[in-house]
Order: C-alpha cells, then structure tokens, then sequence
C-alpha cells in the first residue's frame, strides 16, 4: 500500500459506483485492547456485504474521509491513510498508525472477497 | 514417555511463547507432535513499517511463518483447520468441537496442549479452550488424553493455583527463539530486544519463556 493520493483515490472510487459491490469494513483496536477496563474497546466488522452506491467522495487532508452515498442510507470511514488496487482489481484502504498497525479498513471488490 | 502429543491453538504465533520448547523437547524425544491451527490469524494487525502486508495479503504470510515455525521446531505433521480470525466464539460450536474430535480419533493423542479455558484472554482462545474439553469429554474416560492447559490470565496462579507441569526449556532456547522469529508480522519489534537482552530473560515478566507452566484440565 501506499500514501492516499487524494485525486487517484476519487478516480478509483467512481469506478465502483451505481454497482452491486462486495465491501470489507472494520476498525479495531486489537483483540488484547479489552484488557485495558478503564477504556471501552470498539471495533466493528463486515466481510463481504452487499452494497450499492450512487456517489462517493473522499475528503481530508489526512488522515482521510470517505463517505459513500448508498441507494437507501450511507456509509463513511475516518482515519484512513493508506491504498491500493490490488491484482485482483480490488480498491484497498486501510488506516495505519505510526508502527504499521491496522485500526481501519475499507476495501471495494467486484467479486467476493475469500 | 508420552505416545503422541497434539496441540490446539487458533492463531500462528499462538504456540511460539508458551509452548515451543516443549514441542521442540517433545520432538527432540522422537514423540508425534501434530499442531492444529485453527486460523490463519486473518485479523493480525500489524502491516509493518515499512508496510509487508495487506488486510488481504496477510493470511498467506502468515501460514508461510506458521510452516516455518513449524520446520523450526521440527514438527511434520501441521493441521490448518480453516476457521477465519476473530470468529470461533461466534461459529456453531458444533463445527469447532467435531472438527478436534476427528483429529482426536485419527490421532489417538495421549496429550492434548491448548488454552486454559476461561484463562485465555482473547475470544478465540477461549472458545478453542472450550472446544478441545468438550471434544475430550465425549470420549471414554479410559481413552482420554491428558490436557496441558494454558492459562494466559495475569491472575492464573491465584485462581488455579500453582501450575502442574512445569518444564524448563533453556537448552532449547535457541530452537525456541527461531520459532518465535518465524513469526515476523507478529513479533519483529520484539525479537532484536530478545536477543540484545533489552528485554532480559531472566526477568519475573518473561520467566515464562523459559519455563513453560502448564495446568492439567480436570475433565468432569
């Protein structure tokens, strides 16, 4: 992966609009954060949902935004640093800290993800 | 002398810590050791700095440092189960417990080393703990195997006790530190402070490395 380009990322993002798309979402802040009581861990994760979205925009100066504007509702992210368009076609985003840990990923396929 | 061993856990890297030397000495022994590993550690965080990974990419490697560990400490016979990251607590528990039955009545183990149930502190570590007693339970209580529990909760030794195995495994340390090693995406940050002695063996914190404790499950 590499650096968001804000205008490449656009780019790649309208190519999956007015679609049915496979989408991967999740933030985490690791499996062992429950540990820490005096913080509430969080996270949260879809693998392969269904989605369809008519409009999309990324948005930030980083750490970025996206905001997707589905057929009945939306859906956005935040904290997303990272990209790319794998072999497979898939658009791959993600949310890395300083150390290269994941907290966040957002990915985009045209056929499921395994 | 033990027949045949077979350890359980659900993630790579999940046996470098606390249970490497013992199946390194197990091995060493000349005694079948089978590891089952019930994911590939689909959900693992680290993506490197430089980056080596994607959420995508990262089950591959992976099971690549989960064969090398596994050449590391010369264990043949490696099992992946095929469950995904994050989801055992979550999956029909049916599916977990046959699955570790099968392997249980192929392999005929006399020892079984997983998670302490209750004492794992990571969801999928748990629910593995919990399917291994239950697989045993419906067995025979003549044909039972023996179960090294693992409990990795800070209060172990309150709640259970003193551990009831406890095997030293310093003159297998090296075997042990490759095996962890083997593990790069999890454990690169820590490995050259291992090995510097930033991070010193000897230490109340990391004496478990070099004694592997275990607690045998009383199976009712």
């Amino acid at each position: 992966m590499k650096a968001i380009q804000i205008e490449h990322v656009q780019e790649l993002l309208e190519k999956f609009e007015n679609q049915q798309i496979y989408l991967h979402l999740e933030t985490t802040s690791g499996a062992y954060a429950a540990q820490n009581k005096e913080k509430l861990s969080v996270g949260a994760y879809i693998r392969n949902g269904s989605v369809r979205f008519t409009n999309v925009k990324i948005a930030g100066a980083g750490p970025y935004r996206i905001g997707f504007k589905l057929d009945e509702g939306w859906m956005y992210a935040e904290g997303l640093t990272d990209y790319q368009l794998d072999n497979k076609g898939r658009l791959l985003m993600a949310g890395h800290d300083d150390s290269g840990r994941l907290a966040i990923a957002v990915q985009l396929s045209h056929t499921p993800f395994e | 002398m033990e027949k045949q061993v077979l350890v359980i856990f659900p993630h790579p890297d999940d046996e470098a810590f606390g249970t490497a030397g013992v199946m390194t000495k197990f091995v060493q022994d000349g005694v079948p050791v089978t590891y089952a590993c019930a994911t590939l550690g689909e959900m693992g965080r680290n993506m490197g700095n430089p980056f080596f990974a994607t959420r995508e990419t990262l089950p591959e490697v992976r099971k690549e440092e989960l064969l090398n560990a596994c050449k590391a400490m010369g264990v043949k016979d490696l099992r992946m189960l095929g469950f995904r990251d994050k989801t055992l607590e979550f999956e029909d528990p049916e599916l977990l417990v046959s699955s570790i039955g099968r392997l249980i009545d192929e392999l005929q183990p006399s020892l079984i080393i997983t998670f302490y149930p209750g004492h794992g502190i990571h969801p999928d570590h748990d629910a593995c703990g919990h399917a291994v007693v239950e697989a045993v339970k419906r067995i025979p209580h003549e044909k039972r195997p023996t179960i090294y529990g693992l409990p990795i909760t800070p209060e172990r030794e309150e709640v259970l006790g003193k551990p009831d195995r406890v095997f030293d495994v310093t003159d297998v340390m090296e075997t042990k530190i490759k095996t962890i090693e083997a593990h790069r995406s999890q454990t690169e940050a820590m490995v050259p402070r291992l090995k510097d002695g930033t991070l010193d063996l000897n230490s109340e914190m990391l004496k478990f490395i070099k004694q592997e404790s275990f607690w045998i499950y009383p199976i009712t």
